[in-house]
């Protein structure tokens, strides 16, 4: 049992705050994401958790045990690290039982990790060679199988795919995935790259500016951003954002045109997806601005009443700029964001 | 200007100095070695061999030597690891560890000769409190082992800033995400330096040993301040033949012998933290 819970943790870099009273708990075997944009805390939140950063407050438990005061080897985790950190005067053979031979295994059990672990990610017959031998992508999966030869309660990600290109990235995005579910470990994974983060996470947490602003399932981020910042962040274009005016009994006017809203509010948001959208006869007036071709779709950037608005339309529309659209949103994927907290408001 | 051709023409006016000033007086002295003026002989070998000095001062130059460089070597590294794990005031330490290398041999020599002679601050410490009753001559034929101390103390304090400096450089060069993955991964200080900043340090060891170790067998002018006649080394016997038996044929052998035991040990210091292919930083 490895569940991790992350209690009031902060920290402070003298007087720049990086972290604020940040509380989340990770379920045992979960693969939870850490997502945000450069310089939202991310690392730093991770190499807490690892011990090689000191949180100015707060706690942190694995298992069931206080493991904050615990130098980073007591706390039973493994890291990958995103420039690998693969020890260049060992051997692969010798890197991927580094953590062994400091627990002082005996050399066959040691020789028998390695080189199922080695196998697990392909690379047995690189065991000899030194990391400049190897390419970025080797030395990649090198740092993977070094952490899941130790067979940790936990292991931490930080960016492990970015330093690799596009295809790379992909590849091995699968083969984590799989060998993490085979695993039976928590796992911790720290990016900047929506994608990644929809297609591994069990869970993911937006953090933003030294904050988590939402922790939950990918299609419940995506579907029901609980912050204006993360409906703003997650999607590729991501969601539009429209005005809106108050019209009785939790009806709200958007350029012009009704909606259902929440009931009790002050003053709200409107928002929809680009893809949430679709040409009508009635609906949102919108003035084609551009048009991309995306192969499936056509990317069609407009202005509404005003504000710039992105909707993914079927590729076989004949639509050119100059052009006036009515834009009507698919009315169950409407979200509402309470323009003074920027929450969301059902 | 062709491209190729440039980097030659910019290394030719050093390649030209050193071959004007270094390459032909190294080879006039090994013609000075080799011939007795009728044609090639070995006889000043022969000569510098056969003196019942020469396995003193063999003896006493690598005796030095393998006493000198370890303390050095275990000091400077213990400095440059400190050093590095300072935030603040990190060059200002390292300023004042390196003052030594400012100053030339001789006046390092003269500077323990006065710490160690009859009249000196050590003698007068040890009176002021009152363990012995008379000034006492340290560095006498009656105590050889104080004379080996002496001269011992003077080189490491004199000499393993340069071991220093050079291992602070080579240190800095290993990136931090090799420690944080040494110590995730269950390694504690102690085995993070045997296990990472030793083999990585290799290059720079290699450099700090070769230039300490030649240094080690030049050895002269601390030995002439501090021991004199009493602790014959081999550059003093070259001095010697040089400058007071006018015999430069001899000069010129001992010279070689020193140049050929300089060029062993650096091979095999180079042999011994070779990096293998592939395994650099
Ligand atoms: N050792 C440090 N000293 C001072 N500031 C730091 C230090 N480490 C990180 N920071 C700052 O904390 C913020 C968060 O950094 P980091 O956790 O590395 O962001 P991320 O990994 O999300 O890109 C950044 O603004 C960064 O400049
Ligand atoms: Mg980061």
């Amino acid at each position: 049992m490895a569940e991790i819970q992350i209690k009031n943790v902060a920290k402070r870099f003298g007087s720049y705050q990086a972290l604020h009273d940040i509380n989340l708990t990770i379920a045992d075997q979960e693969f939870m994401v850490l997502l945000g944009a450069s310089g939202c805390g991310k690392s730093t939140l991770l190499r807490i958790i690892a011990g090689l950063e000191t949180q100015t407050e707060g706690e942190v438990w694995i298992g069931g045990r206080r493991i904050d005061h615990l130098p980073p080897r007591e706390r039973g985790i493994a890291m990958v690290f995103q420039n690998y950190a693969v020890f260049p005067h060992l051997t692969v053979f010798e890197n991927i039982g580094f953590g062994l031979r400091m627990q002082k295994l005996p050399n066959d059990e040691v020789k028998r990790r390695v080189e199922r672990t080695a196998e697990l990610m392909h690379i047995e017959q690189l065991l000899g060679r030194y990391s400049g031998e190897l390419s970025g992508g080797q030395r990649q999966r090198v740092a993977v199988a070094r952490a899941l030869a130790m067979e940790p309660d936990v292991i931490l990600m930080d960016e492990p795919l970015s330093n690799l290109d596009a295809l790379l990235r992909l590849e091995m995005r699968a083969e984590l995935k799989g060998v993490l579910a085979e695993s039976n470990t928590t796992a911790i994974y720290v990016t900047h790259d929506q994608v990644e983060a929809m297609s591994l996470a069990d869970r993911i947490s937006v953090m933003h500016e030294g904050r988590i602003v939402q922790a939950a399932t990918p299609v419940e981020v995506y579907r029901n951003p609980a912050e204006r910042f993360v409906a703003g962040f997650i999607g590729n274009p991501p969601m539009n954002f429209l005005p809106a005016a108050s019209a009785d009994g939790g009806k709200w006017q958007v350029a012009g045109e009704i909606y259902d809203g929440p009931a009790a509010a002050n003053g709200v948001e409107f928002a929809i997806r680009p893809e949430d959208i679709a040409p009508a006869d009635t609906g949102l007036p919108a003035k084609v601005r551009l048009v991309e071709p995306l192969g499936a779709h056509l990317l069609v950037t407009c202005d509404v009443d005003g504000t710039m608005f992105r909707a993914i339309l079927e590729s076989d529309l004949q639509v050119k700029p100059g052009d006036m659209l009515k834009l009507a949103p698919q009315t169950d994927r409407i979200r509402w964001f309470d323009s003074s907290t920027s929450l969301a408001v059902a | 200007m062709n491209a190729r051709l440039l980097p030659y023409i910019l290394i030719l006016p050093v390649t030209l100095f050193l071959c004007l000033f270094f390459l032909y007086p190294f080879l006039l002295v090994a013609k000075q070695a080799f011939n007795n003026g009728s044609g090639f002989t070995l006889e000043n070998f022969q000569e510098v061999v056969g003196y019942w000095k020469f396995p003193i001062s063999l003896k006493n130059t690598l005796l030095l030597a393998a006493a000198v460089v370890p303390v050095q070597l275990a000091l400077a590294l213990l400095m440059a690891t400190m050093v590095n794990k300072m935030q603040k005031g990190r060059d200002l330490i390292l300023y004042v560890w390196t003052i030594p290398l400012g100053i030339s041999d001789l006046a390092a020599g003269i500077i323990w000769l006065a710490i160690f002679e009859q009249s000196g601050f050590l003698n007068s410490m040890m009176s002021g409190l009152g363990m012995i009753d008379r000034p006492m001559n340290f560095l006498s034929y009656q105590h050889p082992g104080i004379v080996f101390l002496a001269i011992a103390l003077a080189e490491i304090w004199r000499a393993t800033a340069i071991m220093l400096v050079i291992l602070v450089a080579g240190i800095g060069l290993i990136p931090k995400e090799y420690y944080e993955a040494a110590e995730v991964f269950g390694a504690s200080p102690w085995k993070r330096f045997w296990r990472i900043t030793l083999p990585l340090l290799r290059p720079s060891l290699q450099t700090a040993l070769v230039l300490r170790v030649i240094l080690a067998f030049e050895i002269f002018a601390v030995v002439a301040a501090l021991g004199g006649t009493l602790f014959p080394v081999l550059m003093g016997e070259t001095y010697a033949y040089q400058f007071d038996l006018l015999n430069s044929g001899a000069a010129a052998a001992m010279a070689l012998i020193i140049l050929a035991i300089s060029i062993g040990f650096t091979l095999i210091i180079l042999r011994a933290l070779r990096v293998p292919k592939g395994a650099q930083i």
